[in-house]
């Protein structure tokens, strides 16, 4: 069959991604970075295309709460923000997480904190990997650093969520959401019947018959020794979770003597410094964690065999340097270069700050 | 003992939409019959399979442990944003919130007042006694003027507190909205009214025609420190002149 | 071969659709491309630019501070973007407005009088087409038929009526480049 390619912004392909998985629902609030994902369903009809519900709330809290009662009744539902917007969905985003449901939640971070900048950041980090909002959760993050993968990884985003019956974050900048690159589409996946959900989800409200005990979506537990059993519980899931889902990328790795270590953006940046790097006579590779949790640390440790340093890049202060870090204990050094306030990192700025620190 | 246990003696039996959970409210409190008016009504439409209700955060947070439909529980005031993606995505189910005045009437003014706007297809149940029971007797948006609470120690002071809301006539002045009506459950004429309100809401609701608001002015002894059968009689001299009882708008105003 | 272009120009001049049109004539011949727009407020009347990327190979970054080709269509992208073009590399631009031309000794600079030449051929809207065709001139990266095809996927259904004038324009742009300065 002949590949279907299309030329797209990182935005539309999140929109086109979740109508060709079948997704039931889409619900978000314009905010600069991500808005053409709304833009783009509501241009596209999901709702003639696959009876895919597209709706623009009237605030991302009532966007998240939106998806939160879509999830709870077994549906596949997804909303976007940028910055600002995703710290307003924290208190869903924690609700969610506590009564287990699944969803998609894409993040366009621009720079912060406040209102900030427009341009593209990656300072939303630990509130990504960290948990976010309030009590002992995580969301499994995925970093997508091409168009492409904002296209598939909203689709992986999806089925992890339901493997695990846990919110998934796409953390993604302003600069991947409005760049356009080739696409290639996958084939349009029919939404589930009302039959498949029952029996995907049978914790699921969709509505009581005779043969079932009521079922109930909360997050709720009042009797400490019961809430302390539901916290292992999630221990548990995210232990799974950091021993089966750890993906990653590397780049030119096998003869590294210097490691960078980026997401998203700053990964695409550090790949043609590692590039230049090389014509210049330094052996530079490149980890790129896919999915900042789980964190590859086990990866990340066992590069410490091999290489004299690490540098990790990125649009912030100085946030997954902490977590390499913590993966390296001490073994290698560890340094860390960010740029702030919605600029970029350049690959000379890279190639610099290795010479600098090793 | 057993011969008196006959069919024809029956005079009520409880309905199979409440579970056999005891009911962890004031004695006194409204919310219990309030449960089971709607309970009874789900059951009588036949609407058993096809609810799911949302809980709110406030007195009524376990609602989903009395009412054996599906249920959800909402962050505090959202149960609007959920009930909307709900009945959008199961168009034909009996989609309902069950919510206090904090939570509809303050945290949740956003959502109630866009779920309304936009005529999500839903019922809303709204009880409203005037302050924040389960925190503990706060004051409320409802809270009436001059009214004590424990944030309003020496009455409520509307130019420092602002006025008490109205906020099913705020509503029903939206397009959205199919039928508001203002009723109280403390004596057995006003039950039957009641049952025969949420009767319509919730036909209505399966008739698609819109949001359905019933609200409930009800009690709140144990925050407004009386005896039951006084804070209902408080009721009756001091809400009800402020929250009128009756339709506030039905389909015949259209 | 990868060739990376910045255009930039004022906001209207269609400056970012035709990176796109650009964009999607590359992908009709299997390539890899990028196209990054600068985005936010000063899209709004101010300048606007978009660096594409057109390439055999998987594009690492999309953003970049130094071009292959940079085309410049306003005094104030001339002077942002003049120094960053690639020593050996290609300047192409619009003299209309332009106060103070190219300077550089060490690349490659065309001029295409587009702007001139839409108005007295009355074509305003597809100005940025004439441009489009003087830069194929110079470059042979991008096929003329894939830049009909790319057209055609780029533009709307609705705008499919005008895809003739486009070519004509493209071709006028081919006709009317004037070669400034080369220096290989």
């Amino acid at each position: 069959m002949k590949k279907e390619l299309r030329l797209m912004k990182g935005n539309e392909a999140v929109g086109e991604a979740a109508i060709r998985v079948g997704a039931d629902g889409y619900f978000g609030y314009p905010i600069t970075t991500q808005s053409e994902v709304l833009e783009y369903l509501m241009s596209e009809k999901p709702h003639e295309r696959t009876g895919m519900v597209v709706l623009q709330a009237e605030s991302e809290v009532a966007a998240i709460n939106m998806v939160y009662g879509a999830a709870g009744a077994g549906k596949m539902a997804i909303t976007s923000s940028s910055s600002p917007g995703i710290s307003l969905k924290q208190e869903g985003i924690s609700y969610m997480a506590g009564a287990e449901l699944p969803c998609v939640i894409l993040n366009v971070v621009r720079g912060g904190p406040g209102l900030g900048t427009i341009q593209p950041g990656q300072a939303d980090y630990f509130q990504a990997v960290k948990g976010g909002g309030h009590g002992d959760y995580k969301l499994i993050t995925l970093a997508p650093s091409s168009v492409q993968e904002m296209y598939d990884f909203t689709i992986l985003g999806f089925e992890l969520a339901f493997k695990y019956r846990n919110p998934v974050m796409l953390l993604s900048d302003g600069a991947i959401g409005q760049m356009m690159e080739k696409v290639e589409l996958t084939e349009q996946k029919e939404r589930r019947t009302t039959e498949e959900i029952v029996k995907q989800c049978p914790w699921a409200t969709t509505g009581k018959p005779k043969s079932r005990d009521h079922n109930i979506i909360t997050s709720l537990e009042l009797q400490s020794d019961k809430q302390e059993e539901l916290n292992h519980k999630l221990q548990r899931k995210y232990k799974q979770v950091e021993e089966d889902e750890v993906r990653y990328e590397t780049i030119q790795c096998e003869d590294a003597e210097y490691l960078i270590i980026a997401f998203g953006t700053s990964a695409r940046i550090a790949q043609k410094a590692v590039k230049e790097a090389r014509e210049q006579g330094i052996k530079m590779g490149l980890l790129r964690p896919i999915t900042l949790f789980p964190f590859p640390k086990k990866k990340i440790m066992e590069m410490t065999q091999q290489v004299k340093g690490m540098l990790s890049v990125e649009m912030n202060a100085g946030q997954m340097v902490e977590d390499i870090r913590l993966a390296v204990n001490g073994k290698v050094p560890v340094e860390h270069f960010g740029r702030l306030g919605g600029n970029m990192p350049s690959s000379e700025e890279i190639i610099e700050q290795v010479r600098k620190h090793f | 003992m057993e011969d008196i246990k006959k069919a024809e003696y029956l005079a009520y039996k409880k309905t199979e939409v409440l579970t056999d959970k005891v009911l962890h409210y004031c004695p006194g409190c409204g919310h219990g019959t309030i449960h089971r008016l709607v309970a009874e009504v789900i059951e009588e439409l036949d609407l058993q399979h096809k609810t799911i209700g949302i809980a709110p955060v406030g007195c009524s947070v376990l609602a989903y442990e009395y009412f054996n439909v599906d249920f959800q529980e909402a962050a505090h005031g959202r149960a609007p944003a959920l009930a909307t993606a709900i009945s959008r995505l199961y168009p034909d189910h009996a989609v309902f919130t069950y919510q206090g005045d904090g939570d509809l009437a303050a945290i949740g003014t956003a959502e109630t007042i866009h779920a309304c706007n936009r005529g999500e297809n839903i019922v809303i149940v709204f009880v409203n006694n005037g302050i924040y029971g389960m925190t503990g007797g706060q004051m409320a948006p409802t809270t009436l003027e001059n009214m004590k609470s424990s944030t309003s120690p020496y009455g409520r002071d509307v130019k420092m507190m602002g006025s008490p809301m109205k906020m099913s006539e705020l509503v029903a002045n939206l397009p959205g909205t199919h039928y508001v009506t203002r009723q109280a459950v403390h004596k057995p004429g006003h039950v039957r009214k009641t049952k025969r309100a949420l009767k319509k809401a919730f036909q209505y609701q399966q008739e698609k025609k819109g949001t359905q608001l019933v609200e409930i002015v009800s009690n709140c002894n144990s925050g407004w420190k009386m005896t039951p059968n006084k804070s209902n009689q408080w009721m009756e001299e001091n809400m009800f002149p402020f929250f009128p009882l009756g339709d506030i708008k039905t389909p015949d105003d259209k | 071969m990868t060739e990376e272009l910045i255009i930039a120009g004022f906001g209207g001049q269609g400056v970012l659709s035709m990176g796109k049109i650009l964009a999607y004539s590359a992908m009709m011949q299997d390539q890899e491309v990028s196209w990054m727009p600068s985005y936010g407020p000063e899209m709004r009347g101010g300048t606007a630019n978009v660096t594409v990327i057109l390439s055999d190979e998987r594009i690492s970054s999309p953003i970049l501070n130094t071009f292959d080709t940079a085309i410049i269509l306003n005094q104030q992208s001339m002077d942002k973007f003049e120094k960053s073009v690639k020593p050996g590399g290609l300047l192409l631009y619009d003299g209309n407005g332009i106060t103070r031309h190219p300077e550089r000794e060490d690349i490659n600079i065309y001029r295409v009088d587009a702007t001139d030449e839409a108005a007295r051929i009355g074509m305003a809207k597809i100005f940025n087409m004439i441009v489009l065709g003087a830069y194929l001139k110079i470059k042979d990266n991008v096929k003329l038929e894939n830049v009909v095809l790319g057209l055609k996927k780029s533009l709307p259904n609705r705008y499919h009526h005008m895809i003739p004038d486009n070519e004509k324009a493209i071709h006028r742009g081919l006709e009317i480049v004037r070669q400034i300065q080369t220096v290989n």
